[in-house]
């Protein structure tokens, strides 16, 4: 009709307009999950690793040589001057 | 990191929920359009979206302003935080604005003074993350990153009144427009209250993806420190 004054039919529109959205906006929340669970599964690897380290630190105080302590006093006793008594000693 | 707060758990709730009336009033309950068909219900959202588009990149203004005289490490995540979700929906802005155009306009894009500007605006933003990226030392990229923001921010108000200052195709809703703009309508009751209601939800939306957004920040930066303190 030359003056057809109909609504036009543009339903594709909305519904792609509606789909994209609804994509886009699920996209973006599953990254923002995703990323999360990365970053919790990271930082408790990073903690257990700081923990081993600690560990080894303590352990590497613990083994290390103690320092030395006062001089153990001398003997009084006199020197045997014979061989026998030396070998008996 | 610590449990969700009940809070945030009720927000995401209410933000689904929200969601579902905002499309429930702007798919149903709002009458179809009878000039340009069912392609004005996008309108809802188009404008929604855009809203809180152009809110995040002002917060992230204001938060890199706050940086920079705080030098507080947490306004930094709070700028990253509402660059990246504005991004997100403005560029949803964009595309529904396209798919609108399409069937109105009879074209996918035109290089209009709304459209122009709103596309500017979602490559500063972009390269705000390029900027981010390339700069190692987080002091500087913070500090970078905030004066960027603010600088950024200021496209905002433009594409906002682009619409309002320039001669547009493109139709204004609230308020008067240019006369010659194609698409416009008059919103009946039940227009207004599926468009004041997609408002709200998106801001409930926006402060829910930011608050969760934030969280994240957090995270990493607590999993970048302790990178550090075990390398060092």
């Amino acid at each position: 009709m030359f003056l057809d004054q109909s609504t036009p039919d543009t339903s594709v529109y909305m519904i792609a307009g509606y789909t994209i959205f609804f994509v886009i906006t699920a996209i973006y929340v599953i990254s923002l999950a995703i990323r999360e669970r990365n970053l919790k599964r990271d930082l408790a690897t990073l903690e257990a690793l700081k923990m081993e380290q600690e560990q080894q630190a303590a352990a590497a105080a613990a083994a290390a040589p103690v320092a030395p302590g006062p001089a153990r006093p001398r003997s009084n006793k006199p020197k045997p001057t014979n061989k026998k008594a030396r070998r008996k000693q | 990191m610590q449990a969700k707060p009940t809070a945030l758990k009720a927000l995401d709730i209410a933000s689904i929920v929200l969601l579902a009336i905002a499309g429930y009033l702007a798919l149903i309950y709002a009458p179809e359009e009878l000039v340009m068909g069912q392609v004005q219900r996008v309108f809802y959202f188009h404008v929604a979206t855009a809203w809180t588009g152009l809110l995040g990149f002002v917060a992230a203004g204001v938060a890199g302003v706050v940086y920079l005289v705080t030098a507080d490490e947490k306004w930094d995540t709070v700028e990253v935080a509402a660059v990246e979700i504005s991004l997100v929906f403005f560029f949803v802005t964009i595309v529904l604005g396209s798919i609108w155009a399409r069937p109105i306009w009879n074209t996918w894009w035109t290089w209009d003074p709304r459209l122009t500007t709103a596309a500017v605006t979602e490559l500063i933003y972009i390269a705000y993350f390029m900027l981010r990226a390339g700069i190692e030392d987080p002091t500087k990229r913070a500090r970078f990153g905030a004066v960027y923001a603010i600088i950024g921010a200021i496209s905002a108000p433009i594409t906002f009144l682009a619409i309002r200052f320039f001669r547009t195709i493109h139709p204004v809703v609230i308020g008067s427009g240019d006369p010659s703009a194609q698409g416009t309508f008059a919103m009946s009751p039940h227009m207004l209250v599926a468009f004041f209601f997609a408002l709200f939800t998106f801001t409930v939306i926006f402060i829910d993806l930011f608050w969760n957004r934030i969280r994240l920040g957090s995270l990493a930066g607590k999993v970048e420190e302790l990178k550090l303190s075990i390398l060092q």
